[in-house]
């Protein structure tokens, strides 16, 4: 008798076996099936409501998904066999209330028990984000949660650039980019997405060729309008976040309005010479109310008071810092990973190499997030900007 | 007296002959402010309102905390306080 088949008989004494109706049947007063076979195999379907975890990472990864060592565990493989070992595995873990399912999966699926095709990474996608997939904070459950998620870019400059750069090799599903612009040659000092033989084309454009050639995992949607009162609702509908990467004060405040109406995240950046700010303004924040655009600053500053574009400039890398630092909160905040930037303003100043964390406090009397304010309609936003120093 | 550093951002070194820090004496964020602007009179239109009061595209920070959650104008300042000057940034455009 070979090693293997010894093997086996020792295990049948020693782990209980279980048919697929009895697994479901212990599944439905609160048992845990486990099903240990390869992502290529769980890819045809898997048992409603199974842990997945692979025979190999077993008992590295078991207690992560179950504390309790009484409960009961239901060890499914393909035929029956691999889920011997893998049960007796958990046996030796400490683990006092285990089955091995016989017939495994093939048995399940012909006594026509409930199936269900979890979503999982492709090899191509193991690979591509194994490095991701590798930290606990972002697994492949992390990474699959990125791939669903849709974030909009507005403007897609110097800020959006890097930011979209990045979430798209991150395997965000899903990019917005809004820009009416056209490609300029002075825009190539900071807006990395284009190219020198992409100029008078449309940004949109140029970012989508970046981007797919990048990762065409990713879906670019492209929206090349300039956001309005009228159309923002319906661009930003769909999306879980939004990432402010404009260079003019209309835009920003309608941006801010809309993401307060429609509860959605604000990722705000904004760069002058060698300075940058940095927050993210979230008043639907699940864990607290957090404050609004509007709460640190009520009103934009009238044409004359802001400086203007000429006299402004900025260091090309400039963006490409808090960009950057844009990305990484939306990533933090579509994996719920880390505490957002949420409450608190970051100024980086280039020339100092000083990053300085302010706190910024809700304003209970915000005009448009405070407790008295009644969200109707969107103002003027070009009057609101040429006119509010009257 | 207390001696205050200032952060004067970036946009408004214009009138400060651009300075990015400027030491001012005084014993609240008013009185430093007005010492400020007494130094560098354009700063003044930028800053207050015609009220008197912070215009409401600018923040003034004392150390980590905006002054529109403590008191305003009146918030006592220690010696070595940072105070900074926090504006609205747009971008390139306007």
């Amino acid at each position: 008798m070979s090693g293997h088949l010894r093997r086996l008989q020792e295990l049948r004494a020693l782990v209980p076996e279980v048919s697929a109706k009895q697994a479901f049947a212990a599944q439905q007063e609160g048992g845990l099936l486990v099903d240990v076979r390869e992502p290529e195999e769980v890819a045809g379907g898997s048992p409603v409501g199974a842990a997945r975890v692979v025979r190999g990472y077993l008992e590295l990864e078991i207690e992560k998904l179950e504390s309790d060592f009484d409960r009961r565990l239901l060890v499914m493989c393909a035929g029956g066999t691999r889920s011997l070992y893998a049960a007796r595995g958990l046996q030796e873990l400490g683990y006092s209330d285990v089955h091995s399912v016989s017939g495994g999966f093939g048995a399940w699926r012909q006594t026509g028990l409930p199936i269900e095709v979890p979503q999982v990474l492709t090899a191509h996608q193991r690979e591509r984000y194994g490095r991701h997939v590798t930290m606990p904070e972002v697994g492949e459950e992390g990474q699959l949660k990125l791939l669903n998620s849709r974030v909009l870019v507005v403007g897609a400059g110097g800020l959006g650039s890097p930011a979209a750069f990045y979430l798209a090799a991150a395997g965000v599903g899903t990019l917005g980019i809004v820009d009416d612009d056209l490609v300029d040659r002075s825009n190539l000092q900071r807006q990395i997405l284009h190219t020198d033989d992409r100029v008078g084309t449309p940004k949109v454009d140029s970012a989508r060729l970046t981007l797919a050639a990048l990762n065409p995992d990713v879906r670019v949607v492209s929206h090349p309008v300039r956001l309005t009162k009228d159309n923002v609702e319906e661009i930003f509908s769909g999306y879980d976040l939004v990432l402010d990467g404009t260079d003019n004060f209309p835009t920003r405040y309608l941006i801010n309005d809309a993401c307060v109406k429609l509860r959605l995240p604000n990722v705000h950046g904004a760069i002058y010479r060698f300075e940058g700010q940095l927050s993210v303004f979230w008043p639907a924040w699940p864990e607290h109310p957090g404050p609004c655009y509007r709460c640190l600053f009520p009103e934009p500053p009238p044409a004359e008071l802001a400086p203007s574009c000429a006299e402004a400039g900025v260091l090309g890398i400039l963006p490409g810092v808090i960009g950057t630092l844009q990305a990484v909160e939306a990533i933090k905040i579509l994996l719920g990973a880390g505490r957002p930037l949420v409450d608190r303003l970051i100024l980086y100043d280039a020339l100092k190499q000083r990053f300085t964390e302010l706190k910024v406090e809700r304003n209970p009397d915000c005009a448009w997030c405070g407790e008295g304010a009644q969200i109707t309609e969107y103002p003027d936003y070009e009057q609101l900007c040429a006119t509010a120093l009257a | 007296m207390n001696v205050v550093m200032v952060r004067i951002p970036t946009p408004l070194r214009r009138f400060t002959a651009g300075a990015d820090e400027v030491s001012v004496e005084g014993r609240s964020v008013g009185e430093v402010l007005q010492e400020l602007v007494a130094r560098h009179q354009d700063l003044s239109h930028h800053l207050f309102d015609t009220d008197g009061g912070i215009r409401k595209f600018i923040n003034i920070y004392v150390n980590d905390r905006n002054v529109s959650s403590l008191d305003g104008l009146d918030t006592a300042v220690d010696n070595g306080t940072v105070l900074t000057i926090v504006p609205a940034v747009a971008g390139g455009r306007r």
